[in-house]
């Protein structure tokens, strides 16, 4: 069975592809950039003119380019900050998994401490006494995020260990090393790789939302929650400044969500067949 | 079910302790004091600030004043508003967040359960589908997108709402914050009961149950529901932090005057007590609720008591 | 007019038939017998009888009981119908009753919803009922959650509830599979004793237990009905291939095996070997005390015991997968030490171990070509990639397999062939001792037949030793020269197989004996031989630990632990083994 046979991971994959490809090749291929200011050209509705089609902000600036802008951003810290809790969570779920035992107990006990933390507001706090850093907001993201990755691969590990062909595999002989490599690592990447397409919409909700209260992304750089932020202050007279950012973020992270999905149901049947 | 609950205690006072120091080394961390920006300060006023705020001592003397205040309720003094104590402030602005709270995690548990478990029953058919497809937009869409479209719709386009806090004094006022920040929960709520209820009626006892010829709905109500309600009595902590985060949000759009937006104020203003204060007030209420979800947990789960 | 008349009755999922145009009928007060090997859609029946299968399940056919139609009736007419007219009891009563209801709450609700007694007179009724199917502290256990009994006593409990409303069917769904064999003993006996004029539908892939129970028999083949009788006429006269294939694939415990003797040199030595685990705190969990072992080339010794009895935790300690606690082993000279990873290379490719699941002992994401060569690369590392296919090939070849299957995942294998697939990955090292842990439990008996006529001929070509740890007697009986029994980690007796099961020496040897129920209809069922069931290993007994159980108690058995005496060739454990005849 292919991946393609899925109909959610077909089309939500499809979806985020082209959202993918317009962020990178947009601002490349339109007259307009982000930075210039316009103040003769003040909060236009979407128009076809100089290829201004999502009109412009409060500053005159061009929103398509600004909005492929924020999308890049958003989707690069995503998957940054996806890959530091991958590699964090991954490493030290199959640790505590593997090893077992009391070394296993303790990894878990802190893993349920940081569980129980606000964390969010830890990285608020941490933006507030740091300043607006744009690799603490990868890492914040990060650390937030490998607590279930680790979790999850602790348990799954935990229980490939108990599986018999482990011992099977111990019996003969087979180096530690190579058990996990070829019995464990095989048998946990379904599981991380849909675990992974979870973690990403969850990161950039994250990020969104301290754009959105102007403690992420600076200006002039921005991000899809900050162009919701801008857009929330002109929604009165420029509803499209909202609707458009706004819209596209919704439909980013409904993507994510189902091709997660569609991955959890492609190797829950390749499980269990 | 005692000692259960005991060990549970016991259990939440590190992690408690561990939010406290990590929250307070955080701040005195950060490169410069607090007051760094009022320059214009001359020297010994600012060294009589520092002294009147204890800044001159060494921090581990520091960090003992902060939990010794603690413990009587004493967060400290703002640095901002001089007239008035954190937790004064906290007082003031927390009665109205928790209204807000408390009334969104209701609508969120009786919505998304009853949602969940009616998907569940019918799984396949085109209810289930539209249940399941609203939820997916539902996680899918964050607070701060909700919020404002639904202003922009309900409140500017048909204005059958009132947009703002101040702007009116009904109840009304409170219908769209709490709609927005219960519509996640009610959304993740729906789909943990939907993937729980299914799992828990597939099992052996509920077959059983149904042998014996006790009807769906005793089946239902006797059989699976408290155990399928056991994954969504987990999910209430994360809920929980979740719905205080969204209060951050939707208080700042709403203009209402609770404490996530004075969190906000506090932030962006700089004043390190204030946030301190807040962190830590949320850090203690996330861990306490965590502790009667654990406890309510060992009331239902039999099993796990005796563990 | 038959109380049960099934006609036509086809189960399909889309394309699949898993029941084919079944037609039988059942009369009151009598017992029937429904037995198939795995797949053959005699649990899909049961199911079917009181309209539980899933959505996706397309019924069709006829069902009539007592005159109403249950095939396509709704819900509340169906809800009439179950626990009242027809009771169920299913295999798992770990699983089949409600973790998080207290018993008594369970059972109540059965009467309240059926209106069968109002007020007081409900509770009082549920009491009765436990009593009747036999838990001493009815009262008091009326308010415990299923996880505070034992195994045995979930399954009167659910037995209980299959008769609480007092039905004219009772169906039985492999009711005993998931019981130690003297449980099950008991509550067979307790089923024929209760179920007075209500008549009896027994599922189960066991001939033992419906020469036994049943008076008429229906066999089925892949969700055909392939034969159909009086339980006597059809043991002793099959009418079709299928029943004659099973009842010559039935263990039979009353048969002795002809075994060519084993001669070979002494080849592995275990001695007092304990194995103990840490429960829950700081608790020490004694699986294992001091027992000990020898084995020679071309020797098969079974390690039987019924569950908690230690037997696999004994020979993963020998294998060095879990830590030993003291004593042992010595393998061709040299002993074993350690955990596995820290022995030499010799002894690991010499011991080999076949586990119980083929499917959780095969990686899923390796074919069947990588699972066996695995090996083959630690050992034989030298080995061209064109003749360690060759040995691969011919591994398979040894245990019935083509090359066909070099290129098939785990998931595209039957049991009995994943089983033979973990068996050539043992087998292609050439070792010398294989232990095989509850290697035949999982499987059909045709296939279990087949595995064990293989695990022979591997002895007889090689001079393997094997080690069968097994909880069946009657299978030991048929493959082993000599027999361990073990009891709560303890070796009650070792003796060669002959007189073990002609003149055994420790009463719970004889028990264990008597519990497994013969396939021959013509002898009546012994009374179960035991009561009780094996008490904790975090609280065992004083004295003997078998004393509560055992009907030859003596004041020494209570307060002495015995010493293991050799008696006439055979080791025993009991103070009164040479007082007592436990001859059969």
């Amino acid at each position: 069975m292919s991946l393609l046979d899925n109909r959610s991971i077909r089309v939500s994959g499809g979806i985020l592809l082209t959202i993918a490809v317009c962020a990178l090749a947009g601002p490349w291929i339109s007259p307009q950039d982000y930075l210039t200011m316009d103040f003769d050209r003040q909060l236009m509705s979407p128009t076809m003119t100089g290829g201004q089609i999502f009109g412009t902000d409060d500053l005159g600036r061009d929103l398509f380019v600004r909005t492929m802008l924020g999308i890049r951003v958003t989707l690069l810290v995503a998957v940054v900050a996806s890959a530091v809790s991958l590699v964090i969570g991954v490493a030290y779920g199959a640790i505590a998994g593997f090893v077992g035992g009391r070394v296993d107990a303790a990894m878990m006990r802190f893993v349920d401490t940081l569980y129980a933390l606000p964390f969010i507001f830890f990285v608020i706090l941490l933006m507030v006494v740091f300043e607006r850093n744009f690799l603490l907001i990868f890492v914040a993201i990060g650390a937030v995020n490998w607590l279930d990755m680790a979790r999850i691969v602790r348990g799954q590990t935990l229980s490939l260990r108990e599986r018999e062909f482990v011992d099977a595999a111990r019996l003969t002989g087979v180096s530690t090393a190579r058990i996990l490599l070829r019995h464990i690592a095989p048998n946990l990447i379904g599981i991380v790789v849909v675990y992974v397409t979870l973690t990403i919409p969850q990161a950039i909700l994250v990020e969104s939302f301290l754009s959105f209260l102007g403690l992420g992304i600076q200006e002039p750089q921005t991000s899809l929650g900050a162009l919701v932020d801008a857009g929330v202050n002109q929604m009165e007279g420029a509803s499209w400044s909202l609707l458009i950012p706004a819209s596209l973020l919704a439909l980013i992270l409904l993507c994510f969500n189902f091709l997660g999905d569609g991955l959890r149901d492609f190797f829950d049947v390749r499980h269990t067949n | 079910m005692l000692r259960y609950t005991l060990l549970r205690v016991l259990g939440a006072i590190p992690t408690l302790l561990l939010v406290i120091v990590l929250a307070f080394l955080m701040v005195h961390a950060a490169p410069g004091g607090p007051f760094d920006d009022e320059r214009v300060l001359p020297a010994d006023v600012e060294a009589n600030i520092a002294r009147a705020y204890h800044l001159d001592e060494s921090l581990p003397k520091q960090l003992l004043r902060y939990l010794g205040g603690l413990v009587q309720g004493d967060l400290g003094p703002s640095y901002r508003y001089r007239d008035y104590t954190v937790s004064e402030l906290i007082g003031a602005a927390f009665p109205l967040s928790l209204k807000l709270g408390a009334m969104a995690m209701a609508l969120a548990i009786v919505v998304g359960v009853s949602a969940g478990t009616v998907a569940a029953l019918q799984q396949g058919t085109y209810l289930d589908r539209t249940v399941m497809a609203f939820s997916m937009t539902g996680i899918s869409i964050p607070v701060f997108v909700v919020a404002p479209v639904l202003v922009l719709f309900f409140a500017v386009k048909l204005q059958w709402l009132p947009a703002g806090w101040s702007s009116s004094t009904g109840a009304s006022r409170m219908v769209l914050p709490v709609i927005t920040l219960a519509l996640p929960q009610i959304a993740y709520i729906a789909r943990l009961t939907r993937a729980s209820m299914i799992d828990v009626l597939g099992r052996d006892f509920v077959r059983t149950a149904r042998a014996q010829g006790l009807g769906t709905l005793t089946v239902v109500r006797l059989h699976a529901l408290k155990p399928a309600m056991l994954p969504v009595l987990s999910y209430m902590g994360p809920a929980i932090a979740a719905i205080l985060t969204g209060s951050v949000v939707v208080e700042e759009i709403f203009g209402i005057p609770g404490l996530g937006q004075f969190f906000i104020r506090a932030a962006l203003n700089r004043d390190y007590t204030l946030v301190l204060g807040i962190v830590v007030f949320y850090a203690a209420l996330i861990v306490l609720l965590n502790l009667i979800v654990d406890v309510l947990y060992g009331a239902i789960d039999p099993r796990v008591r005796y563990r | 007019m038959s109380l049960l008349n099934v006609k036509d009755l086809s189960i399909r999922y889309q394309q699949t038939a898993v029941v084919d145009a079944l037609s039988f009928s059942i009369d009151r007060g009598e017992s029937v017998g429904l037995v198939g090997e795995s797949g053959s859609g005699k649990s899909q029946t049961a199911l079917a009888l009181l309209g539980l299968l899933p959505r996706q399940a397309s019924v069709s056919g006829s069902i009539r009981f007592d005159g109403t139609e249950l095939v396509a009736a709704s819900e509340e007419a169906l809800d009439r119908v179950r626990a009242r007219r027809i009771g169920i009891v299913f295999q798992d009563p770990m699983q089949a009753l409600n973790p998080y209801l207290r018993i008594g709450r369970q059972l109540r609700e059965i009467l309240v919803r059926h209106k069968l007694a109002r007020g007081a007179e409900i509770d009082e009724r549920v009491i009765e009922m436990l009593v009747r199917v036999g838990l001493s502290d009815a009262r008091r256990q009326f308010h415990a959650y299923p996880h505070q009994l034992s195994g045995g006593m979930r399954q009167r409990v659910m037995l209980a509830s299959a008769l609480i409303a007092e039905p004219d069917l009772l169906i039985g769904d492999e009711p005993t599979t998931a019981l130690d064999v003297t449980v099950q003993a008991q509550i067979l006996e307790l089923l024929e004793e209760i179920r007075d004029n209500t008549a009896l539908l027994l599922i189960t892939h066991d001939l033992g237990v419906v020469a036994g129970h049943c008076e008429r028999m229906l066999v089925l083949e892949k969700g055909r009905l392939v034969d159909v009788g009086a339980t006597t006429s059809l043991f002793a006269s099959p009418g079709h291939a299928h029943t004659r294939l099973l009842l010559d694939a039935a263990p039979r415990i009353d048969r002795a095996s002809a075994l060519p003797q084993a001669t070979g040199a002494s080849i592995l030595g275990i001695e007092a070997v304990s194995v103990s685990y840490k429960a829950f705190g700081n608790e020490q969990l004694r699986a294992v005390h001091d027992v000990s072992l020898s084995l020679r080339s071309g020797e098969t010794v079974a390690v039987v015991g019924e569950s908690g009895s230690g037997k696999s935790s004994f020979v993963r300690a020998v294998l060095g997968l879990v830590p030993m606690l003291s004593g042992r082993a010595v393998y061709a000279g040299a002993p074993l030490e350690g955990p596995v990873e820290r022995r030499v290379k010799a002894q690991r490719r010499d011991l080999q171990l076949i586990f119980q699941d083929p499917v959780s002992a095969l990686n899923p994401q390796m074919r069947v070509q990588s699972i066996v060569a695995e090996s083959l690369l630690v050992h034989e590392p030298g080995l061209s990639s064109q003749a360690r296919l060759e040995k691969v090939v011919e591994a398979l070849g040894q245990v019935g397999l083509g090359d066909e299957y070099l290129g098939r995942y785990p998931h595209e294998l039957s049991g009995g062939q994943a089983q033979r697939v973990a068996i050539a990955r043992a087998l292609v090292l050439g070792p010398k001792v294989l232990i095989c842990d509850e290697a035949v439990a999982a499987l059909d008996g045709s296939v279990r037949k087949q595995v064990l006529a293989l695990l022979r001929k591997a002895q007889e070509d090689t001079g393997l030793a094997i080690i069968f740890i097994s909880h069946d007697l009657a299978v030991v009986r048929a493959i082993s020269h000599r027999v361990a029994v073990l009891y709560m980690g303890r070796l009650v007796e070792l003796s060669d197989n002959a007189p073990l099961f002609s003149r055994p020496r420790h009463p719970y040897t004889r028990a264990l004996i008597d519990a497994v129920p013969v396939p021959n209809p013509v002898v009546a069922p012994k009374k179960a031989p035991l009561r009780g069931e094996v008490p904790s290993l975090l609280d065992p007994p004083s004295g003997c630990v078998f004393h509560p159980r055992c009907s030859y108690v003596k004041e020494i058995c209570k307060s002495m632990l015995p010493a293991t005496r050799d008696l006439q060739g055979a080791r025993v454990a009991c103070h009164c083994a040479d007082e007592i005849d436990l001859s059969l």
